[in-house]
């Protein structure tokens, strides 16, 4: 596809027999606020372009920027999370550069003054070892436009005689999280990255201020990878591989990056700080561009913003709301739902934690929660490529599923229809069980009636069970459970039979 | 003090993705020095006691409620475009990216 020259690689296992992987990990994420973060323009995305602008993120003369309130309240909350300090003042900047998906010729961020810093997320490896990745800061900015180049080869900006920008867009709320750098990962540092990403993911949905969804761009992340030799206390040369957009690739991205940065070391070349892009293809990256210095960013404080300086009262009042944290949550649920350590890792990669607990919420036990959104949905899920959270049924028709079963007014066959009536949108599990016709008949004159039935119907395997071969009595369960088109209650159903020839079962 | 390079103009114009001539490099360092050594009059009267200043009013905290305002119409945003398709700003050539 892309006629990209890979590089020569050293093995994975030579490149750290030789050096140690030094990692920063850059990431941004869009905030789901309503409006953008200078402006009160829509951020609901339309294909539409240029349908959401207006003076302000158009950068046109004498339009003021006022920043959005829930905007500044979301990065507090992230800042908490992250157990970082959040600045009593601190001021945006303009960061000037030369490219149209600004329409502003600058992007609004935050430079040496974040509103949170210093902090760390612990994250859980595979194996259960935790792993503290150190915070170096979470800034506040903006994204930018979109840009389409026209007239070059597959949409590149290389050879395109012209570009179209949608600025959409430009001024939705981002928030950059920056770690300090990821040092004694050894050869774990992709695991890590990978490990470190996932985490974050579910601390931003926990908190309710992202949906946080890496294929729809609303996480991306830039993996900053160097080497040194083993030893060496000085940090090496770095490459930046930029917009890197799913956990999987995360990973891959750092190893690739690890095996080439060996190679070029080893052949006593040296590396360019340059930006990188990932090819989600063969999992290689390319040159990209030179990198930028801070310096040539000319960032100076943003004379139309008023400085933020959040009341210590409002950040105190604020870290009251945090929900608990993803990982102390995983380790109290697996002690309660009493998994192991593999199970819950599989649950949190289906993206199912949420869902379940919710689905206990609205009054489901965990057994029943955990065995739907981990089965039947998750298998739905899987075959229409979506999350779970994307599938067009919710926690509480899940818990009324499982309160019918409970109750015997539905079985488990039953039960699979009620779900599936449900996800092809023909109602609540209430409307799909009248309109499909799917009770369990628990009507005892019915019942009795089709038992008596069946045993007028198979007299020699009668009178096995009366003689004592009470283990026959299944192929009379499972007539009757024919004759009612399997709506009945299967375990009330051999009582009946049993009761009927009179033995005891 | 003064003394803006050639080798800086040079640099500031590759960030500006600005072809210069040699002689131009020339000029605009001269340029530059004199346009630099305006604003450093400023230093001059800013003593220690004068702390440096990014707003003018002493305000804080200026927000706005997250509700959405009406936007532009494409026709409005564009009005304004020296070029456009598919309702699109058009920019020329993008260099030095890729």
């Amino acid at each position: 596809m892309t006629a990209t020259t890979t590089p020569e690689l050293v093995s994975y296992e030579d490149a750290l027999a030789t050096y140690d992987p030094v990692m920063g990990l850059e990431v941004h994420v869009e905030l789901g606020t309503k409006t953008k973060m200078f402006c009160g323009c829509s951020t609901e995305l339309k294909q539409d372009a240029n349908t959401q602008t207006c003076p302000t993120c158009l950068g046109l003369p004498g339009a003021l920027p006022v920043v959005n309130e829930i905007g500044v309240e979301s990065a507090i909350k992230i800042g908490l999370a992250l157990h970082c300090e959040i600045a009593e003042w601190c001021r945006f900047a303009r960061k000037n550069y030369f490219y149209p998906d600004m329409p502003k010729n600058f992007q609004t961020s935050q430079y040496d003054e974040p509103i949170a810093f210093n902090g760390y997320l612990d994250v859980q490896l595979e194996d259960g070892e935790v792993f503290r990745v150190e915070i170096e800061r979470a800034h506040m900015e903006e994204d930018t436009g979109k840009s389409t180049h026209v007239g070059g080869a597959t949409g590149r900006i290389h050879g395109a005689s012209h570009s179209l920008l949608d600025y959409n867009r430009a001024g939705i709320p981002l928030i950059e999280i920056v770690t300090k750098p990821i040092v004694g990962a050894g050869e774990r540092a992709p695991e890590v990255a990978k490990a470190y990403v996932a985490e974050l993911r579910e601390l931003i949905k926990a908190l309710g201020v992202s949906e946080a969804r890496m294929e729809q761009g609303q996480m991306r992340c830039d993996v900053n990878l160097s080497l040194r030799p083993h030893g060496q206390e000085k940090f090496g040369t770095r490459s930046e591989t930029k917009n890197v957009n799913s956990l999987r690739s995360v990973e891959r991205a750092a190893r690739f990056e690890i095996q080439r940065h060996a190679a070029v070391l080893g052949a006593g070349g040296t590396i360019i700080q340059e930006t990188r892009h990932f090819h989600e293809d063969d999992g290689s990256t390319t040159s990209g561009r030179v990198k930028e210095e801070a310096e040539d960013y000319r960032y100076f404080p943003e004379p139309d913003l008023v400085p933020v300086a959040p009341s210590r009262e409002w950040v105190e009042a604020l870290r009251a709301t945090l929900p608990e944290l993803p990982l102390a949550q995983r380790n109290r649920l697996r002690e309660e739902w009493g998994v192991s350590a593999h199970d819950m890792q599989s649950i949190l990669n289906a993206g199912a934690i949420g869902p379940i607990v919710a689905t206990i919420n609205a009054g489901a036990d965990a057994v029943s929660a955990r065995k739907w959104w981990m089965g039947e949905l998750a298998r739905n899920a899987n075959e229409q490529g979506v999350d779970l959270g994307s599938l067009p049924i919710t926690p509480e028709h899940v818990a009324r599923v499982s309160a019918l079963v409970t109750a015997g007014e539905l079985n488990d066959k039953l039960a699979r229809q009620v779900i599936d009536g449900v996800l092809k949108g023909e109602g609540t599990p209430d409307e799909v069980v009248d309109k499909r016709g799917l009770k369990v008949v628990s009507d005892e004159g019915a019942l009795n009636a089709a038992v008596e039935e069946a045993i007028a119907g198979n007299p020699a395997i009668a009178d096995k069970i009366r003689g004592g071969k009470v283990a026959a009595v299944g192929a009379l369960v499972g007539a009757v459970m024919k004759a009612t088109r399997g709506q009945a209650d299967a375990a009330r159903v051999k009582e009946l039979i049993l009761e009927q020839l009179g033995v005891e079962g | 003090m003064p003394g803006i390079t050639r080798e800086e103009v040079a640099h500031l114009a590759r960030l500006a993705r600005l072809e210069l001539k040699a002689e131009e490099l020339d000029h605009f360092a001269g340029q530059l020095d004199d346009i630099i050594g305006a604003v450093a009059r400023v230093s001059e009267v800013a003593d220690q006691d004068v702390p440096p200043t990014s707003h003018p009013l002493p305000l804080t905290n200026v927000m706005r409620a997250d509700e959405v305002r009406p936007s532009l119409t494409p026709e409005q945003a564009l009005s304004g475009a020296p070029a456009q398709e598919q309702q699109r700003f058009k920019v020329p050539q993008i260099l030095g990216e890729d």
